[in-house]
């Protein structure tokens, strides 16, 4: 009796050991995760440099640096004038701050600790870093769901999934890089005040809400997921007290809190982003009163209070829904915003709002970009979601809707894989995990009755675990023969997968004694194991491939591998720099401009609500650059701004489709027309992206169509079938004249048949059109040294007389310079 | 699911305060910005927000302090409070930002 006992106590300290080392086991590998995160994103930096990629992160890197400059109450009021001359743009009104407060914060925490990185690197490797947390934020969430095994699945999954990784990797200092981790974390925090129904969580859940909406626009898809998901659970009947605690504060700290971020504003209460919250918070209340009652009252007085109740919740419905309604109503969208349209009616940006459609990162994507982006997930979700439903609790019904919507959003938007990177790594981790549970039991239960064919002396172990199997055992004596088994088993374990076994261990012994074994033979388990981890060999090959070779450019330098070595194409530095060093930044206080700008305020622009009111309080104060502009094609704007450090016209933002309108009709239009635009506008340098020799495919000329397309939609005058020959977009000979004469075609091929004296276009592979000609307006004043990057610079208006008596002569063709020749000598308005 | 209350219980007493106190108090609200309009919004919102999530947060209390919850059985009232406390700074703390 005390022998047993104390065998008792040593199966009982000794399952506290193994906890413990399960525990320690998983930190560690909680810890290689996040070191397998952050490395695999730095390829860019091992290749080329650290330098920041792409377009976007170049006005996120300069909004960081006016803010470790100025400090943040500066940020807050920063009113900036460099770009979108002459409106300027409400920096602290119109950017999601999150991402640059992170990067601020980080940068000061650093240097407070003599730890002196300049904002460049933190802003490079802010990306991994957040990655690395994310993948434990994944651990976290499905540990709510599933457990600790499927957790570090997931987690590992997510480390590597090349979807996060395009978008993540180090020098991509995009918003996404903070928005996932915010998302991931907001969820995770949802599940665990749904699991424990404590309302600290509650708070912790509101907060990581805020700091979503700080950091992207994709927030809205939290705030519609999480009341499906209460409408969902209420609807199936699993409404708890929990629910409530879960959803309710949420959504009151949650819209005030959305409200306090400039960006949002009041789009919080007014918008029909936000609507289904209040909507589902009006119906949870509704249906937390009618169980509530039914507790207090007896039956017959249940049923008359009831209807009461439902009736006096659906006119309160009713009312709210008029008032939606009538909100909704008197805006043409609906009260959503253009982007959340699209979404919900794919055809929408194509028809109403182009620019939306332009960008390559909205359209659909094919099905090969699935494969390419989650790769080996793409078919081990479906196992997942079965995996869910045996058996469902509300985290896992979550984690099903998030599925669903977000592989819907995906389809509509390339972009949006990226929501659907973690749902998918969650429930391939939950799958995998699950899959690997059944085939180490099945080897567990009967590896031993292998061992005590060959030692007879181990008759009690079979004994033990045959009593196993009427799921009637005791955890210790359970878990002492699975330890046997473990350490038999894991010797003949070749890679280094058993990070993965020791937990789903610890899961499995819960789970045996719950469920009924399901013992597949022997050989098939230790085949299926060695394959599983063969699928997972190809995922981890496939992910550092793709991280390696495809998302690691940082767009703004481009290499090449031809017979003599690595070509290094750095156009786009180059013509920054000599922007920047050779040209001045004029500062001139000039009424007339000042003037000038406010009249062109009154032109009806698409801004957001805090546009008109602090531009016109500022616009006299304002130090007008005169003469000092860049134009070029908006994708180039962020860049411009933050390495040439010039004033520029458009730029990424895209938030006035009109003054985008403006500078596309002007590189459609023939030379002395783009001229009078340009120069109503002050610029001083147009800019122009060629790829022809050397056969860079995202120029200019790629996306003159665009241009045309969008200065149609404002200027009628503008037709997109006059340069199409047939319908097909051609350079070549058989170009229209429109074409031939338009701006962009004479600025990108200025002198180009000089170069191989046949003006060959490598990347329309044709010979172009128009070879020799001469710029009237315009003259050439850089051009780097692959032609990537052209400059040119607007002709003082001496020349305009000159030219005015050739035009009287020439066939005036767009009705915009009719429209012109009436203006008189001050600057003038183009579209008046 | 349902927590049970006996009648004549406090309860009584607490359901007509939270009608009469928060709900009136919501409503004044919404019909003091009615007829003044809704000038300055954020002030409206923050104030109407505040009575909501106050008295959404009083129901979680009392959700979870209430014997009788199955659920809640292993949560001591202590730590009830504690939570409900501050959620409610947090809750006033973003209301007095957003008063303007």
């Amino acid at each position: 009796m005390a022998a047993a006992a104390s065998a008792l106590e040593n199966e009982k300290d000794s399952k506290k050991l193994r906890y413990a080392f399960g525990n320690v086991l998983s930190l560690f590998i909680l810890l290689l995760i996040g070191v397998l995160a952050f490395s695999i994103r730095l390829f860019s930096v091992i290749k080329y440099e650290s330098v920041i990629h792409e377009f976007d992160p170049y006005f996120n890197y300069r909004v960081t640096q006016f803010l470790t400059k100025n400090g943040i109450y500066d940020f807050w009021n920063w009113f900036d004038d460099r770009t979108w001359y002459p409106l300027g743009r409400v920096i602290g009104g119109t950017v999601y701050p999150g991402l640059t407060l992170t990067a601020g914060s980080l940068w000061w925490f650093l240097n407070s600790l003599n730890i002196p990185l300049s904002v460049e690197t933190v802003c490079v490797f802010t990306a991994p870093i957040f990655s690395a947390i994310a993948a434990w934020a994944t651990y976290l969430l499905t540990k709510e769901v599933k457990g600790t095994g499927a957790g570090l699945t997931a987690a590992v999954l997510l480390a590597m999934v090349p979807s996060y990784i395009s978008r993540s990797v180090a020098g991509s200092y995009d918003n996404e890089a903070v928005a996932i981790f915010a998302l991931i974390f907001t969820f995770y925090l949802y599940i665990k005040t749904l699991n424990t129904g404590s309302l600290f969580y509650a708070t912790l859940n509101a907060l990581a809400y805020f700091y979503m909406v700080c950091s992207w626009g994709g927030y809205t898809f939290i705030i519609n997921l999480i009341p499906m998901h209460v409408l969902l659970c209420i609807v199936t009947g699993r409404y708890s007290s929990r629910l409530y605690i879960a959803y309710a504060p949420l959504v009151v700290l949650g819209t005030l809190l959305a409200a306090l971020v400039p960006v949002v504003g009041f789009n919080a209460v007014m918008t029909s982003e936000h609507f289904a919250s209040f909507l589902v918070f009006i119906i949870i209340h509704v249906v937390a009163l009618v169980y509530y009652i039914k507790g207090i009252l007896s039956q017959k007085m249940f049923k008359v209070a009831v209807t009461l109740v439902v009736s006096v919740g659906m006119v309160v419905c009713l009312a709210m829904v008029a008032v939606l309604v009538a909100l909704v109503a008197s805006s043409p969208t609906k009260g959503w915003s253009g982007r959340s349209l699209s979404l919900l009616d794919p055809t929408y940006a194509s028809k109403y709002i182009p620019i939306i459609a332009s960008v390559s990162e909205h359209q659909p994507p094919t099905w090969p970009s699935y494969f390419m982006d989650i790769n080996v997930l793409a078919f081990l979700v479906p196992a997942g979601i079965i995996s869910c439903f045996l058996p469902l609790s509300d985290a896992s019904s979550f984690v099903v809707l998030y599925i669903v919507t977000s592989v819907y959003f995906s389809g509509v938007m390339v972009r949006l894989m990226l929501v659907l990177a973690p749902a998918a790594c969650i429930m391939s981790g939950i799958a995998l995990s699950e899959a690997f549970d059944v085939f180490t039991r099945s080897i567990k239960c009967q590896l031993p009755e292998l061992l005590s064919d060959s030692q007879p002396g181990a008759g009690d172990m079979a004994s033990g675990n045959t009593v196993v199997h009427n799921d009637t055992v005791k955890v210790d004596k359970h878990s002492n023969a699975e330890k046997n088994d473990e350490t038999v088993k894991e010797r003949p374990s070749k890679k280094n997968r058993k990070k993965e076994k020791e937990p789903v261990e610890k899961v499995s012994i819960k789970s045996r004694i719950e469920k009924r074994l399901l013992v597949l033979p022997l050989e098939t388990s230790i085949i299926a194991i060695v394959l599983l981890i063969l699928l997972g060999a190809f995922y981890v090959v496939h992910c550092v491939w793709a991280a390696s070779e495809a998302y690691s450019a940082p767009s703004i330098v481009l290499t090449s591998h031809s017979h003599d070595g690595l070509h290094v194409f750095d156009d786009f530095r180059e013509a920054y720099a000599w922007l920047s060093h050779n040209t001045d930044v004029d500062d001139k206080e000039s009424i007339l401009t000042s003037l000038n700008a406010c009249v062109l305020m009154g032109i009806p622009i698409l801004i957001n609500t805090h546009g008109p009111l602090s531009v016109f309080t500022v616009q006299h104060s304002l130090a007008v650059k005169t003469n000092k502009l860049v134009a070029s094609w908006w994708d180039y704007g962020y860049q411009t701004t933050a390495m040439a450090n010039r004033t520029v016209i458009v730029d990424n933002n895209t938030w006035n489709n009109t003054h985008i309108a403006t500078v596309g009709t002007a590189m459609s239009s023939p030379e002395k027309a783009a001229w009078e635009i340009f120069n109503s506008l002050d610029v001083k340098y147009v800019l122009v992206v060629f790829g022809g020799l050397v056969g860079y495919p995202s120029d200019d000329i790629n996306k003159f169509l665009w241009m045309v397309r969008i200065g149609g939609g404002v200027f009628p005058h503008i037709k997109e079938p006059d340069y199409l020959r047939d319908g097909q977009y051609r350079i070549d000979s058989q170009a229209t004249p429109t074409m031939l004469n338009s701006l962009m075609y004479k600025l990108s091929y200025y002198r180009f048949v000089e170069t191989d004296g046949k003006g060959f276009d490598r990347v329309r592979r044709t010979e172009i059109g128009k070879k020799y000609f001469k710029l009237t307006h315009f003259e050439e004043v850089f051009t780097t040294h692959h032609w990537m990057v052209r400059l040119y610079k607007l002709k003082s208006p001496k020349n305009r007389i000159r030219g005015k008596a050739k035009k009287s002569k020439s066939n005036q063709k767009t009705s915009s310079t009719a429209r012109l020749k009436s203006a008189d000598k001050i600057k003038k308005n183009p579209w008046h | 699911f349902f927590y049970l209350v006996r009648v004549g219980h406090p309860i009584n007493y607490y359901l007509q305060f939270v009608t009469r106190f928060y709900i009136h108090f919501t409503a004044e609200q919404v019909v003091y910005m009615a007829i003044v309009g809704s000038f300055p919004f954020n002030s409206f919102l923050s104030g109407v927000l505040s009575c909501v999530g106050t008295a959404v947060l009083a129901v979680c209390l009392r959700i979870q302090v209430n014997k009788e919850n199955k659920e809640f059985k292993d949560l001591p009232p202590e730590r009830a409070f504690a939570d409900f406390v501050l959620c409610n700074m947090v809750l006033h703390l973003v209301i007095m930002n957003f008063l303007g």
